[in-house]
């Protein structure tokens, strides 16, 4: 038996998504290989047709190479989720989304309904194509580098698609799905300037910034921001949620979190009941008061 | 140019489900049933491109039991022209779906089909991707803008990073994310005529197409409860506790 991760990368480095995927696939036993489809990625990916990773030329790529495994795997990320239902429907193979374990080769558990229900479910197919919920299995350590590297041929590029452009969120917080700490903010904030206050106690606890879909759709922060069911799902040590009422599906992306710190002026709100440390009160004063504490001591 | 609208009939996003005691299943007797949100907007978006003179015929398509008639009366509410309704009573997995859908395309040959990104009762975030393998046509995901022209569609996409832009050809597969539009609702006078606008029936066995299920669902239970509702006083106590009793910072 012998398992595909497809790497996750920027053609320079590896996302810790992919740790996480490998991971996953330390519990399916077997050879793990793992597929760097890119552009200039260090002599390991040279194609050009695999610069923009569009779905059509990764999945075409992954396809022509499917023959010996019986696992294809992904982790379930924006970049995951965009590829791996076009590998399995082409492989005419179910894909099993989002898995939070694997309790043997072919049986795994996945969440269903924003996570208020978990299902267990056993694939048929001979090949089994599957995305990893990175935040339910510990990254490895990249270490060792023995593994032997082989070249695969990219197939030529699909002809209807062009990537035209990207507009990247610059920032120099960790990145919102690794980080140890995560603050975010939602509607409460009132406007787009009010993350400034987070930013600022941010700063002091070395955080990232999410938020909640309410203060994406407001326009406050972009929409790489959102934590949920369907934005990103995270589980930090730590995470603060600032005038955010709890809905299912915000905490569907966060209720994993080690510890849980809610603010909101509202005692009645749904995040309290999650919550491990909740402060009733508003938030204008709250989050620069937490700030200063943590500057003081 | 005529476009397709898949619409699942979903339990409601407000509703908190619950798992049957059995562990068989997600309790869906008499619980409220709408429209996919994803879909909703996915319809709204079909519905500017007719008003904008791009599309002409908007056609609704779902998959499933009977009662997924009321979900088509809601597109064809919104402004579908026509709905189609491939009923069964059979579980439909992703994979199944996108072959119905296929068999559709193949007859209806439209130039777009617009998809939701996810359903949010199974999450899976399969279909709309499958679809477009099967058909050999480009995808743009999680779209967040959409521009027709000159047989291309530019879409902006919400990608992990931020945003991203791709120029497909047509035909080509859309699904809809979040902040792509704000869904209208559907007027009373609307709703009535919607119910004389047409609806066909067809059985998967029809399209030649078969819907068994590849996975196979052996339990489903509840989450473990996160014990929560603890408070702190303020600020200062909250720091104390972080640091002395739950340690995350220091
Ligand atoms: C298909 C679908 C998908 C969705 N996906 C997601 C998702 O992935 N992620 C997500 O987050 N949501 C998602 N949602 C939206 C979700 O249902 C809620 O609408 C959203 O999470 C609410 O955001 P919020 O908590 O910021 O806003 P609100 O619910 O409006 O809450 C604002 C809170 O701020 C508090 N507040 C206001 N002022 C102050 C103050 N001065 N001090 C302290 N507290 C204050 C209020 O008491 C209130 O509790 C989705 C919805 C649908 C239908
Ligand atoms: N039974 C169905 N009938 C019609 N459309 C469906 C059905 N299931 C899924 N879809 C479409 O596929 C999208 C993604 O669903 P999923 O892949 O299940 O998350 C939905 O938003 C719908 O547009």
């Amino acid at each position: 038996m012998s398992i595909l991760v497809v790497a996750e990368h920027d053609h320079s480095t590896l996302k810790s998504a992919t740790l996480h995927a490998v991971a996953a696939c330390g519990k399916l036993g077997g050879d793990i290989h793992l597929l760097v489809a890119g552009h200039n990625a260090r002599g390991a990916a040279e194609a050009p047709q695999l610069a923009g990773q569009l779905a059509e030329n990764v999945a075409a790529l992954i396809v022509n190479i499917a023959g010996p495994y019986s696992h294809i795997v992904l982790p379930a990320t924006g970049f995951g989720k965009n590829i791996a239902p076009r590998v399995a429907a082409s492989l005419d193979v179910a894909q099993v989304s989002d898995i939070m374990s694997v309790e043997s080769p072919d049986t795994f558990i996945r969440p269903i309904y924003a996570g208020n229900a978990f299902a267990t479910v056993q694939s048929k197919d001979a090949k089994k194509v599957i995305t990893v919920r990175t935040t339910a299995f510990d990254a490895v350590v990249p270490e060792g580098g023995h593994a032997a590297i082989e070249d695969v041929a990219a197939p030529p590029g699909f002809e209807g698609i062009e990537l035209l452009g990207q507009e990247l969120t610059k920032s120099d917080r960790p990145e919102l799905t690794s980080a140890r700490i995560i603050i975010s903010g939602g509607r409460g904030l009132q406007k787009g300037e009010n993350f400034k206050m987070l930013e600022a106690l941010a700063d002091k606890l070395n955080a990232a910034i999410g938020a909640s879909r309410a203060a994406v759709d407001a326009g406050f922060v972009p929409n790489d921001y959102q934590v949920g069911q369907t934005g990103k799902i995270v589980a930090p040590d730590l995470y603060i949620a600032v005038g955010i009422s709890g809905a299912i599906q915000h905490l569907a992306g966060m209720k994993d979190s080690k510890v849980i710190v809610a603010i909101n002026k509202d005692p009645e709100a749904p995040i309290f009941q999650i919550a491990d440390y909740g402060l009733v009160g508003d938030l204008f004063e709250i989050v620069p008061a937490l700030t200063a504490e943590l500057s003081s001591t | 140019m005529k476009v397709l609208i898949p619409v699942k009939r979903v339990v409601d996003f407000n509703v908190k489900v619950r798992v049957k005691p059995d562990g068989s299943g997600v309790d869906t007797a008499n619980v409220k049933m709408s429209m996919n949100p994803f879909d909703e907007i996915a319809v709204e978006e079909a519905v500017r491109l007719k008003e904008k003179g791009i599309a002409s015929e908007l056609v609704a398509i779902s998959c499933g039991v009977a009662a997924c008639q009321e979900t088509l009366r809601t597109a064809l509410a919104l402004g579908a022209d026509r709905a189609i309704l491939i009923e069964t009573n059979a579980e439909l997995q992703p994979l199944a779906v996108a072959k119905l859908l296929k068999a559709i395309v193949d007859k209806e040959t439209p130039q777009l089909v617009i998809l939701g990104k996810q359903a949010i009762d199974d999450d899976s975030n399969q279909t709309g991707q499958m679809l477009a393998a099967l058909l050999g046509w480009p995808q743009a995901t999680f779209a967040s803008k959409v521009d027709i022209a000159g047989g291309k569609a530019t879409v902006k996409r919400e990608v992990d990073g931020g945003l991203e832009t791709v120029a497909m050809v047509l035909p080509a597969v859309i699904t809809t994310d979040l902040r792509l539009n704000e869904p209208r609702y559907a007027t009373l006078p609307n709703i009535m005529k919607a119910k004389k606008k047409p609806l066909d029936v067809v059985k998967p066995d029809a399209l030649g197409v078969d819907v068994a299920p590849r996975l196979a669902t052996l339990k489903v239970v509840e989450p473990p409860k996160r014990k929560g509702g603890g408070k702190v006083a303020d600020v200062k106590e909250l720091v104390a506790k972080l640091r002395s009793e739950a340690k995350v910072i220091s």
